[in-house]
């Protein structure tokens, strides 16, 4: 029997074939999946903000890109002892929700997320295999790592498997 | 740094901040209500401390579909105002409002939207105004934005803002219903944390 492991917003978890790992409703989140496609195992990161080194308050890891995705190999390494060599990922989220325009900061944070997520995969030499990424729209997204398919699921739109 | 640390929010704060926003909220009720030519009803609102992550149990969950109408807020109290309903409640207030103004039900999207945008406007504009007299702050807010989506994904906006500062988010929401016709929705407040110093402080705390 098949388990969805399901991870909130500004968490991390894992999970190995045949068990699936979910997020529900990225807005400008990113949802970083991480794969070990020989292994069949994964963890799945949906993170917030760009980068705990600006914020004061950051005892959570899973908040960030930087610490989200290390910590997201870490706990890979502990319980399934990858070879971090070996890693792939796929990425979903990063939208503006409010069509704001774009001279606004603050408000310009999927994009910010986007490329702190892709800057913080090359520092940790992650090939990134697929993106769907920015727009204005929700994503909920489900990873089977016995197939390596992401499952992205949106309000009013037909479902995508990239 | 503001003074105010909302995680230790006392009950004194947390009664004047109920007030704020029931006057506020009071305001959008009845402007609500001249629009749809009908009563508003609304619970007293609550000022809460969430965790940034449980942000869409206001609603009912991350991936409840709802209608979001999002407004800025600049000047000397700066934040985000949300106006949220689930889809059956907006789709029920267009109908209202169209009727009340003698306009035929239409399916033209574009319209329905606007419907929805227009009110949102005056129903944040009527909370704004009420606080910005009570508190003589001059509050400026942005045009309406409007996004029909997963809760989860809307509430992200505010969300971030919060995850910024804090894991914890100290929202201002009332919920406000229509009897009959089914339309439950929220007003949320969410002022950032310099504004809550500037809103205690004015008012005496």
């Amino acid at each position: 029997m098949e388990n969805v492991i399901l991870v909130g917003m500004a968490d991390l978890n894992v999970c190995e074939s045949p068990d699936a790992i979910k997020t529900l409703a990225l807005g400008s989140c990113v949802g970083i999946v991480l794969y070990e496609p020989y292994q069949k195992v994964a963890g799945m990161a949906h993170i917030m903000l760009p980068d705990s080194t600006q914020i004061r308050n950051s005892d959570n890891h899973a908040k960030f890109a930087d610490t989200g995705i290390e910590s997201l190999i870490n706990t890979m390494k502990d319980k399934f002892n990858i070879d971090k060599r070996r890693l792939r990922a796929k990425i979903a989220g990063g939208a503006q929700m409010f069509n704001f325009g774009t001279k606004n900061e603050m408000l310009r944070i999927g994009d910010r997320n986007i490329e702190a997520t892709k800057r913080n995969l090359a520092l940790h030499n992650i090939p990134l295999i697929c993106e769907d990424v920015g727009d204005n729209y929700g994503r909920t997204i489900t990873f089977y790592p016995d197939t390596s398919e992401l499952h992205i699921m949106s309000h009013g739109r037909p479902s995508k498997i990239i | 740094m503001p003074k105010f640390d909302y995680r230790k929010i006392d009950n004194v704060q947390k009664d004047v901040l109920q007030e704020v926003g029931n006057i506020g909220a009071g305001h959008a009720a009845t402007a609500l209500s001249q629009m749809i030519q009908g009563k508003i009803n609304m619970e007293i609102p609550t000022a809460r401390l969430i965790r940034i992550e449980n942000i869409s149990d206001i609603v009912g969950g991350p991936d409840v579909i709802v209608t979001g109408i999002l407004i800025t807020l600049q000047g000397e109290v700066e934040g985000m105002m949300m106006f949220i309903m689930d889809e059956a409640s907006t789709e029920q207030l267009i109908e209202l409002i169209l009727k009340s103004y003698n306009m035929i039900a239409t399916d033209d999207k574009e319209l329905r939207d606007s419907t929805i945008k227009e009110s949102g406007n005056i129903i944040a504009g009527s909370y704004l105004n009420a606080l910005s007299h009570l508190l003589n702050k001059r509050i400026e807010p942005s045009i309406p934005y409007l996004s029909v989506d997963m809760a989860g994904a809307i509430l992200s906006v505010p969300a971030i803002e919060f995850g910024k500062v804090s894991d914890d988010a100290l929202i201002i929401e009332t919920k406000f219903w229509k009897d009959q016709n089914g339309v439950t929705g929220y007003f949320i407040l969410i002022p950032t944390l310099e504004s809550y110093d500037k809103i205690l402080t004015t008012l005496g705390l």
